[in-house]
């Protein structure tokens, strides 16, 4: 079925038109012989779009495959994931990076954008192939040594020369390894000293932005923060904004709802880096979300299998999972508190995120012309989340029994139906 | 009591029984024959992941003064390192039937972690920089056994004064939980890169001037610094920690007439601790280390004589 | 219904008094030094807790009768009971000892005599403290119901009981008053 008319459902600015798709993209008029989606009571919004989506393929495939991880993205409600780059191998090369759009297209639910990484192997020590990247099949536009803080300011520098000419755009893991000690695991504070776990301290975040920020104003180039989790992060984030530097930021589902409380019982599954914060963060977190100053929500999507995490809290691998409930995260803390409206999620989620991406058909309007990609959204719907229930490969859930919106109905990727309750 | 995670979790009931019941056991210690039969049958694995000659012999002894079997199974290097997650170390042992495992660990919460995957009772035997509950209580107990002797009373009141590396310090985060709630006001001594973060939240007082609190003090607990640290430019020199930290000569002068010195070990003469103060009469070094096999009998007995 | 009776569960039948009981002690006392053949190297221990203050009372009248002090001691065999894991946690008691056993005439003191378990724990206590030349025992009450082969030498009241009832000894020295009484449910009379 190539045609379809979407009945009843309400947009995003709150107004209520029927939306015509045929073949793959918005038409003006009722195609005949249409599939009729009745989205009475739903809302239509452009297809998620997400910046920050680890895959384990290559590598570990028994922690997630582009396949399993496109199946997730879809159920979330997204038409677009960008893939980190820190699979084995390292995403390094344009061949490496082909090989990623091509297991996309293989899995054929939802449009895989490789991330290149900025320096071979992650290693912090020589660039990685920029250019060929970009150059290549994949047309690599976003690098990133993400899991790994690029430390070396001279080698940054170069990086954003190097990628300017093709308006590539650096995404930083922003954390200064000088200032924690090779086990930390959380956030550095009242808690990490009683638990005796060592602890990052939120100035770790903010030297490196600082930096960075410094370096793409000194370069022209574009600098885009991943996972920003700090107040003093955003306050340097506002500073760069208000210089006029070309910076871009990000924020996860989990910094915007989990608290560093959660790991007092060193449950393995809370720990990610960077790590869960305070109340006072996550407010800062929230407010700059909601006010613009972090242009995006990434996931930081990061399966782990079950053997990954059954270790000491210092010694688990870090990271969760986050596509299949990045959506119900953000109503439940941005929506339903009032700080974002449909629009606001519409641009931090679909709009701003395509746009750092430079990934051409995303995050567009609903309208004539446009690649019919979309989500249709309950949002009345809640559920009780179930690790189990997910299309990951990984079970490393955070949300696994607490209550939240389930609102992703549908998702619709270049005119065909990836997912449907 | 099913198991001996921290001093966090024990009730102040569980704490004055174990206290009391390594009294007993204390005595028992000094019979010609040191063997009793309460825990006959019983299988404790001393499980450690880490180094440690101390600890993991005073559980054995522990145990088989008691007449528990005990095995020892050093896991460094065999876990983790081999790609086998510890929750699979951990269930290999405990499907052997074992009825308590004690387990030191690098890992802060490694222990907790542990008893949430086992049938076996578990027994914290250092986890990490988070506690070492075996080790405060035998300092409490070989305090309090120091203060009887001498008819000095209890804990009550008592100014214990502990200084060191607390930043990575296991032993002083069981202890501040566990001397205040015996009635000891405890006072916490470090140089600033080496004090955890949060300690204005716990119930002792903080203090960077050791010569200040030194006088006033009924017990000095010194702790180890290890010589490594000063790569991770936490102290400059071992010159600068000693002249500024270190139980000297010189400060052992200034304490109070009953004061003593404790120190869970091993000693770093020289740098935190000299000689003088490590051997002076004042020293109940050695009196902790016995203290040790009476508390850990007393923990053993409290998790394994009775069925849970 | 007896006017001694507890929450109408239980019915309370004094048995002796603090008068009988001392006549009873005095007379245990004098039964041991005639079968130890005086007090010489006598260790008297009491089996924790009732045990004690009767092996006190026994040693003083055999130190009036002979005017000697006589060496006592309290025996915890809390380690050794046979249920001890069967039961909720015992706290530990302290035994206490005048000196070494080893060659002595070691004299048990236990309050009441039932399924003989308590004895048979003490006995394995006793066999990792020392090597006693002899060990006697003494109880006030035999009450019957051994569950192992153990007899006593010396006997203060042989009382016939059910095996459901309960005796209970009571000693100034933990209790208001000197008496042994035999209590049963109401339900089973």
């Amino acid at each position: 079925m190539t045609k379809f008319v979407i009945s009843g459902a309400e947009h995003a600015d709150g107004t209520r038109a029927d939306l015509f798709i045929a073949d793959g993209v918005f038409v003006e008029e009722r195609p005949s012989g249409a599939d009729v989606i009745d989205a009475d009571g739903l809302i239509a919004l452009p297809g998620l779009v997400d910046l920050h989506t680890h895959l384990r393929e290559p590598g570990r495939e028994d922690a997630e495959t582009v396949a399993s991880g496109s199946m997730a993205a879809a159920r979330g409600g997204f038409t677009c994931i960008h893939a980190m780059a820190n699979t084995t191998p390292v995403t390094d090369t344009a061949e490496n990076a082909e090989h990623i759009l091509d297991l996309g297209i293989k899995a054929d639910l939802v449009q895989v954008v490789p991330i290149g990484a900025i320096t071979k192997a992650l290693a912090g020590k020589e660039l990685a192939e920029l250019g060929l990247m970009h150059a290549s099949r994949a047309a690599v536009r976003v690098f990133s040594d993400d899991g790994m803080c690029v430390m070396d300011a001279g080698l940054m520098r170069r990086a954003f020369e190097w990628i300017k000419p093709f308006d590539g755009v650096l995404a930083q893991h922003a954390q200064d390894s000088g200032l924690a000690g090779p086990g930390a695991c959380c956030h550095e504070g009242d808690i990490s000293g009683r638990l005796g776990l060592a602890g990052w301290p939120p100035v770790a975040e903010s030297v490196i932005i600082a930096r960075d920020a410094q370096l793409a104003e000194a370069t022209g180039s574009r600098l885009h923060v991943c996972h920003i989790t700090t107040a003093e992060g955003v306050d340097v984030i506002r500073w760069a904004k208000a210089r006029g530097i070309n910076v871009t930021a990000e924020a996860t589902p989990h910094h915007l709802y989990l608290k560093t409380e959660e790991v007092v019982n060193y449950d393995t599954v809370y720990k990610v880096n960077p790590p869960l914060r305070t109340d006072e963060h996550v407010e800062a977190i929230r407010e700059a979300l909601a006010d613009g100053t972090i242009d995006i929500v990434g996931t930081d999507h990061a399966p782990h299998a079950p053997h990954d995490k059954d270790h000491s809290f210092a010694e688990a691998k870090p990271g969760m999972l986050g596509l299949e409930q990045a959506l119900s995260v953000i109503m439940e803390t941005m929506v339903t508190t009032g700080r974002l409206d449909w629009a606001g999620v519409v641009d931090r989620m679909s709009a701003a995120p395509a746009r750092i991406g430079r990934v051409a058909g995303q995050g567009r309007p609903l309208v004539a012309g446009e690649p019919a990609n979309l989500v249709l959204v309950d949002p009345a719907r809640r559920a009780t989340v179930d690790r189990d229930a997910s299309a990951s490969f990984s079970r490393n859930n955070p949300y696994h029994g607490r209550d939240l919106p389930d609102p992703v109905e549908l998702t619709m990727w270049a005119g065909r139906v990836t997912h449907r309750r | 009591m099913k198991n001996l995670l921290g001093i966090e979790g024990m009730s102040l009931d569980d704490i004055r029984a174990v206290l009391a019941t390594a009294e007993e056991m204390h005595e028992i210690q000094q019979r010609p024959v040191k063997k009793l039969p309460a825990l006959r049958g019983r299988t404790v694995v001393n499980l450690f992941f880490e180094d440690s000659t101390r600890t993991r012999s005073s559980f054995e002894l522990a145990a088989k003064w008691l007449s528990a079997d005990a095995i020892n199974v050093a896991a460094k290097g065999s876990s983790a390192s081999k790609g086998e997650s510890m929750r699979d170390t951990l269930m290999t042992l405990d499907s052997m039937g074992v009825d308590a495992i004690v387990m030191r660990h690098a890992g802060s919460g490694s222990v907790a972690q542990a008893a949430g995957w086992v049938r076996a009772s578990m027994i914290n035997a250092g986890d990490g920089t988070h506690e070492h509950p075996t080790q405060a209580l035998l300092d409490a107990h070989a305090m309090l056994r120091h203060f009887r002797k001498n008819d000095l009373g209890d804990l009550e009141g008592k100014e214990v004064v502990i200084v060191g590396d607390l930043l990575h310090s296991r032993v002083v985060r069981s202890n501040a939980l566990l001397l205040p709630q015996l009635g000891a006001h405890v006072t916490i001594v470090a140089p600033p890169t080496l004090m955890p973060p949060g300690v204005g939240t716990w119930n002792v007082a903080v203090s960077h001037d050791l010569d200040a609190v030194l006088p006033s003090a009924d017990v000095v607990m010194m702790l180890r610094v290890q010589r490594e640290r000063m790569l991770g430019g936490f102290f400059p020199s071992e010159r600068e920690y000693t002249i500024r930290y270190g139980l000297t000569a010189a400060r052992l002068a200034k304490l109070a007439p009953n004061a003593v010195i404790a120190h869970p070990g091993p000693l770093n003469r020289g740098l935190e601790i000299s000689s003088a103060a490590a051997d002076s009469i004042r020293s109940i070094v050695l009196d902790q280390v016995s203290a040790g096999v009476a508390v850990r009998m007393s923990v053993l007995y409290h998790l394994l004589a009775a069925e849970n | 219904m007896s006017p001694d009776a507890i929450d109408g569960v239980a019915t309370v039948k004094s048995v002796m008094n603090a008068a009988e009981i001392a006549r009873t002690t005095t007379r245990m006392s004098h039964e041991l030094l005639e079968l130890a053949g005086g007090a010489e190297d006598l260790i008297i221990l009491g089996i924790l807790t009732r045990g004690v203050p009767l092996a006190q009372r026994i040693a003083r009248a055999v130190a009036e009768t002979e005017g000697v002090d006589v060496a006592t001691g309290e025996l915890d065999i809390t380690m050794y009971r046979d249920d001890l894991r069967s039961q909720p946690l015992r706290p530990v008691g302290r035994t206490v000892l005048p000196g070494s056993i080893d060659g002595k005439i070691v004299v048990l003191v236990d309050d009441v005599l039932f399924s003989g378990r308590t004895v048979q724990a003490a006995l394995h206590a006793l066999a990792d403290l020392g090597r006693p030349a002899k060990i006697l025992l003494v109880v006030l009450v035999d009450r019957g119901h051994r569950d192992v082969p153990i007899q006593a030498h010396i006997v203060g009241r042989h009382l016939p009981t059910a095996s459901d009832e309960r005796v209970r000894v009571s000693m100034t020295e933990f209790d208001e008053l000197d008496q042994v009484t035999i209590e049963s449910d109401a339900s089973t009379l």
